[in-house]
């Protein structure tokens, strides 16, 4: 399987690390309060279809990357710089 | 027997070679299979339940019975297919799964307790008495289990993975996928083609049929070698693409030289990665046996292989031939060894209303009811029109029709469905995105279907790629309809064999629908029918009929199973091509592992590093003796030590400080420049993810040190933390921990050391304790931080990476002269026990800075990194289990790391458990062990008596509880 990188084209797998959710990047405030912050630390969506991931091109480039991904049918539909997602949101 | 003049290949090159240690002769171009037909020989092989003499049944891959041990020299390869695996001179085969020998097995005495055996036996049988189960039934029944053995030694051979990408990959080199090559080849594309065989053409090197006026395997020989001359073809023979994989990712095992004696350095397999913008899946069919009363006997076959073994191999299996099928296809066979001169005993046909023409008995409306010839076949009995016979026979063809090899379609979850018209499943579209299928593996059974399939389904495939197909006519071939009447099973007493590999009867799959085993998912695993390496393709569509009809549904009311990748066995070797030995992890070594190894030193893994364990010296014997020498060396004269694998990153940017004081709990933004200062890194949810120092070495520039296990996981972590939550920062960072030698300076005489190699010397006010900066030897660019993880006055000195052999070596004479030297991994661990020093063995993911006695670490005036997740109740506080320090005080003075703690006097079980011990040395500073571990409420507990239980070593010692700062607790030896 390939993902590609942004940055680097197709490239094998292999040289991804896969993180989890991308909601990892909304990192509530300081003063969210207890819900919020056990919600971001520990609960996760797992759906049957589509789904955003953040991988890491560990044997590669080191992006961060946002990737849409289908946990059915494992299509990757996109993949995004996240610092180009993050600073969009800014 | 060889029959002059048949055959597609010369017989020019005699080859010996040996099965159970009998000699025979065959030629270049004979698989096993044809070779020992050639030579009359039928039985091969025991089966794997009943040991039931078996003879060859394919010509194929789908061989279940034929199963022999291949030797190579000292080595041997188990559970070879003899209709796959090609004769060499000097091949040695032998039979398996029987004892003492094919003929006598005494195994065989299985058959005749059938009645205890059959599906599910051990569901039922075999439990009393309770204790008999693990001491007799398991072992026996262990050890009479299984099929090939292997020899017990070391694999030396050599294996091969390889990549591979193309437009058009097509599976199958049979008129379906040669046209189907031709097209994609002609068009421009890149093209794969791969077969399981070593020859090109599929069926057409077994039938006797002409395409476009000349011999069908003629026609494929010069296709074949038009693709051969394009350099936009790759041919892969011997190539078996065993499964479809995501984003058109195939999996392919190539035998390379098992067809050789030996091939030097070429690999024996190689197990390839192809991946393809678009495939077809031209894989044929493949023909089923039919089941009735003792049909597994040697000498019984299918039809299709038996005219392949004349056609392809010149060899007659039988020499009075007889035929049962339901279908006209098989008719073939008749006429085929009737031509060559071959004697045909009968063809029986079950269909009353079969037309056959030939100079041969013809029994329509008939079934064979039964067969004798334990050890090869004789006889088979007749019921027709009424009446029975016997027939004399040594060879009986079986046909019960073809089933499409679709089973690559499979491969992700699909599933077929079944087609009326042919009696088969065929493949459903689309079940694999970019795989099409063509020609029989479709359905498509006649030649010119195929070779027009092939065409046709190529076209399409190359249409979705945006390029155009040429036009390429539909050469002349044979067109006639496959005529069959379904037939599953002869009705009747006896055991039919359904599954031989597994040894599944009618009777089986009638007593799982009996039991109420009525989904085809529950009657596989109940009866293991089709659970075997040949993964049913035999018996799958057989086993279904059988139990649709005793469910009383229809086939496709009764469903199928799905199909797995591999579609034939795989080598683990193969798939693990480079791993064995060396080959599983890269080897890391510093610039001093030569120096260290040349003083004696034996290297211990670090992660994939390594690192000297201790420097023995003349008059040393133990390990012990080294460690306490080179101990009492730091801390008395001084130490050279590599600490070049800790992590280093080197952060830079008009922001780094603000981005170190996110991801640090303490600040760092105030550090002064040409300043080192320890740091604690906690995950988002409150836990110590690692510790190092930070050294700033200019307004923007930084270099930070992490654990050497955690230096991957802490660059990860930072670009995350930029990337991800805060790419708004100024700051870029790279890994650098490659890029420099370090070596720790450490002891009273370490600044001696220092100055008599550095460029400039230094003293304590111009480096003082936690300094850093530039700092030059001999010219070379080099960076000296003042910090100490021995607790003595010590420095790290790093320079760029290859001057660090030259480093080490000169520091280590230096330190030599001053009555110091070189010290290793196990006095560096007894050192930092000794002053309280964390590794990872403390911080191990489920302890906090309160835990280790760092809470004040964490920052109040600024957010960072597990900060709000570190305030939750329950991760401070004194039900905690602390960090300190322990010494044995009693008449046990042996501690153990992995102990756990219990009050002075309490029972040592689970319920009153304390906490445990995380580090233990002997320190010969104090002369004693010393422990670092975790207490609950620890801090609180010093000067306390705690008992320390290994239950694992059995130990048993009382401890007191003290600050884990040991050794100097006032920290002034740092400071001199």
């Amino acid at each position: 399987m390939r993902i590609t990188c942004p940055l680097c084209g197709d490239r094998d797998i292999r040289e991804f690390s896969y993180r989890g959710a991308a909601t990892d990047m909304d990192r509530p405030t300081a003063d969210a309060g207890a819900e919020a912050w056990d919600d971001f630390v520990h609960n996760r969506e797992n759906p049957a279809g589509p789904t955003r991931d953040l991988w890491y091109h560990e044997g590669g480039c080191s992006a961060w990357l946002v990737v849409d991904r289908n946990t059915i049918s494992h299509e990757i539909t996109a993949t995004t710089l996240a610092s180009k997602i993050k600073g969009a949101a800014k | 027997m060889r029959i002059a003049g048949k055959g597609l290949f010369e017989r020019t090159d005699p080859l010996n070679f040996t099965f159970d240690g009998q000699n025979y002769i065959g030629y270049k171009g004979d698989t096993l299979a044809s070779a020992l037909l050639a030579n009359d020989v039928r039985l091969l092989a025991r089966s794997f339940k009943y040991h039931r003499p078996r003879g060859i049944l394919s010509a194929g891959s789908e061989e279940p019975n034929a199963l022999v041990t291949i030797g190579r020299s000292a080595a041997q390869t188990p559970n070879i297919r003899a209709t796959q695996q090609e004769i060499y001179g000097g091949l040695a085969a032998r039979s398996q799964n029987c004892w003492p020998s094919l003929t006598n097995d005494f195994m065989g005495v299985n058959d005749l307790l059938s009645p205890f055996l059959s599906a599910g036996f051990y569901y039922k049988t075999f439990m009393w008495p309770r204790a008999f189960w693990e001491k007799l039934y398991e072992p026996v029944i262990r050890r009479a289990a299984g099929l090939g053995e292997l020899s017990g030694q070391h694999n030396a051979d050599r294996y091969d993975k390889a990549f591979a990408f193309c437009d058009l990959l097509v599976i199958g080199a049979g008129p379906a996928g040669l046209m189907s090559a031709l097209t994609g080849a002609r068009a421009g594309a890149q093209v794969i083609v791969a077969d399981e065989n070593s020859g090109f053409g599929g069926r057409l090197l077994a039938e006797n049929e002409d395409i476009a006026g000349k011999p069908g395997h003629q026609w494929a020989a010069e296709v074949t070698a038009e693709l051969a001359a394009m350099p936009n073809v790759r041919l892969m023979r011997r190539t078996t693409v065993t499964g479809a994989y995501d984003q058109g990712t195939f999996g392919a095992l190539e035998r390379v030289s098992l067809h050789h004696e030996s091939m030097g350095d070429a690999p024996l397999e190689s197990f390839w990665r192809i991946v393809a913008k678009r495939t077809i899946l031209a894989t044929g069919a493949l023909e089923r046996p039919v089941a009735f009363r003792n049909n597994d006997r040697p000498g019984i076959m299918t039809a299709g292989a038996v005219r392949a073994y004349l056609n392809h191999w010149g060899v007659a299996p039988g020499h009075e031939v007889s035929i049962f099928c339901n279908n006209d296809d098989a008719h073939r066979t008749a006429r085929d060894l009737a031509k060559a001169g071959i004697k045909i005993a009968a063809l029986i046909d079950t269909r009353p209303d079969a037309k056959v023409s030939g100079d041969f008995p013809v029994l329509t409306g008939g079934e064979v009811i039964n067969t004798k010839g334990r050890l090869g076949l004789r006889e088979i009995s007749v019921r027709y029109q009424g009446g029975e016979r016997t027939i004399p026979t040594d060879c009986l063809a079986i046909s019960g029709g073809w089933n499409p090899s679709l089973h690559l379609t499979c491969h992700m979850n699909g599933r077929p469905v079944w087609n009326d018209k042919i009696a088969a499943f065929v493949p459903v579209p689309d079940m694999v995105p970019g795989l099409d299928v063509a020609g029989a593996a479709l359905g498509v059974f006649s030649t010119k279907g195929a070779l027009k399939s092939g065409f046709y389904r190529t076209k399409l495939a190359l249409e979705s790629l945006g390029m155009n197909a040429p036009s390429i006519p539909t050469p002349k071939a044979d067109d006639a309809d496959y005529v069959l009447s379904p037939f599953w099973a002869v009705p009747g007493k006896g055991r039919a064999w359904l599954d031989f590999q597994n040894d599944v009867t009618v009777k089986d799959i009638k007593l799982a629908a009996r039991e109420n085993f009525k989904s085809v998912e529950h009657m596989k695993r109940y009866t293991t029918q089709g659970m075997a390496p040949d993964q049913g393709k035999n018996s799958n569509i057989g086993a279904l009929a059988v139990l649709a009809d005793a469910t009383g549904r229809t086939i496709p009311e009764t469903g199928t199973t799905t199909y797995r990748p591999p579609y034939t066995p795989v080598s683990i070797a193969a798939l693990g091509a480079g791993a064995q030995g060396k080959g599983f992890a890269p080897e890391r070594f510093t610039t001093s592992h030569t120096a260290s190894v040349e003083r004696g030193a034996p290297m211990i893994e670090a992660g994939l590093w390594y690192r000297p364990s201790y420097f023995p010296r003349v008059g040393e014997s133990t390990w012990r003796q080294s460690c306490d020498r080179e101990v009492n060396m730091v801390r008395n004269a001084v130490g050279v030590c590599d600490v070049s694998t800790l992590g280093k990153i080197d952060i830079q940017g008009q922001e780094a400080a603000e981005f170190l004081d996110f991801v640090y709990t303490n600040m760092f933004s105030t550090l002064k420049i040409g300043r080192v200062r320890y740091g604690l890194m906690l995950r988002e949810d409150g836990h110590v993810m690692d510790d190092g120092t930070t050294a700033r070495l200019g307004q923007n520039h930084f270099v930070m040190t992490t654990t050497t296990a955690a230096a991957g996981p802490v660059m990860k972590h930072l670009e995350f933390v930029h990337q991800c939550l805060r790419p708004d920062l100024d700051v870029q960072m790279i890994s650098v921990t490659e890029q420099w030698a370090q070596f720790a300076i450490a002891g009273p005489k370490a600044r001696e050391v220092l100055n008599l190699v550095l460029d400039s010397e230094i003293d304590n006010e111009n480096f003082p304790f936690m300094a850093c900066g530039q700092t030059d030897i001999a010219g070379v660019i080099g960076r000296l931080f003042r910090i100490s993880f021995s607790g003595e006055h010590a420095y790290e000195i790093a320079v760029p990476a290859r001057y660090g052999d030259s480093l080490y070596r000169l520091l280590v004479m230096q330190a030599e002269t001053l009555g110091g030297g070189a010290y290793g991994m196990e006095a560096l661990n007894v050192l930092r026990i000794e002053k309280g020093f964390i590794t990872h063995a403390e911080i191990d993911g489920r302890v906090t800075a309160d835990d280790i006695g760092m809470g004040r670490m964490i920052s109040l005036k600024k957010d960072c990194v597990g900060k709000t997740m570190s305030e939750r109740p329950g991760l401070s506080g004194d039900q905690r289990e602390q960090l300190i320090g322990l010494r044995p005080v009693g008449a046990i003075k042996q501690i153990s790391a992995g102990a756990h703690l219990f009050d002075a006097g309490a029972e040592a079980v689970r319920q009153n458990n304390q906490g445990y011990v995380t580090s233990v040395g002997f320190s010969p500073t104090f002369d004693c062990f010393l422990g670092l571990g975790f207490l609950k409420n620890g801090r609180e507990r010093w000067g306390e008596q705690v008992r320390l239980v290994d239950h694992l070593r059995g130990i048993d010692a009382v401890c007191e509880v003290s600050d884990p700062v040991i050794f100097d607790p006032e920290g002034g030896r740092v400071r001199g």
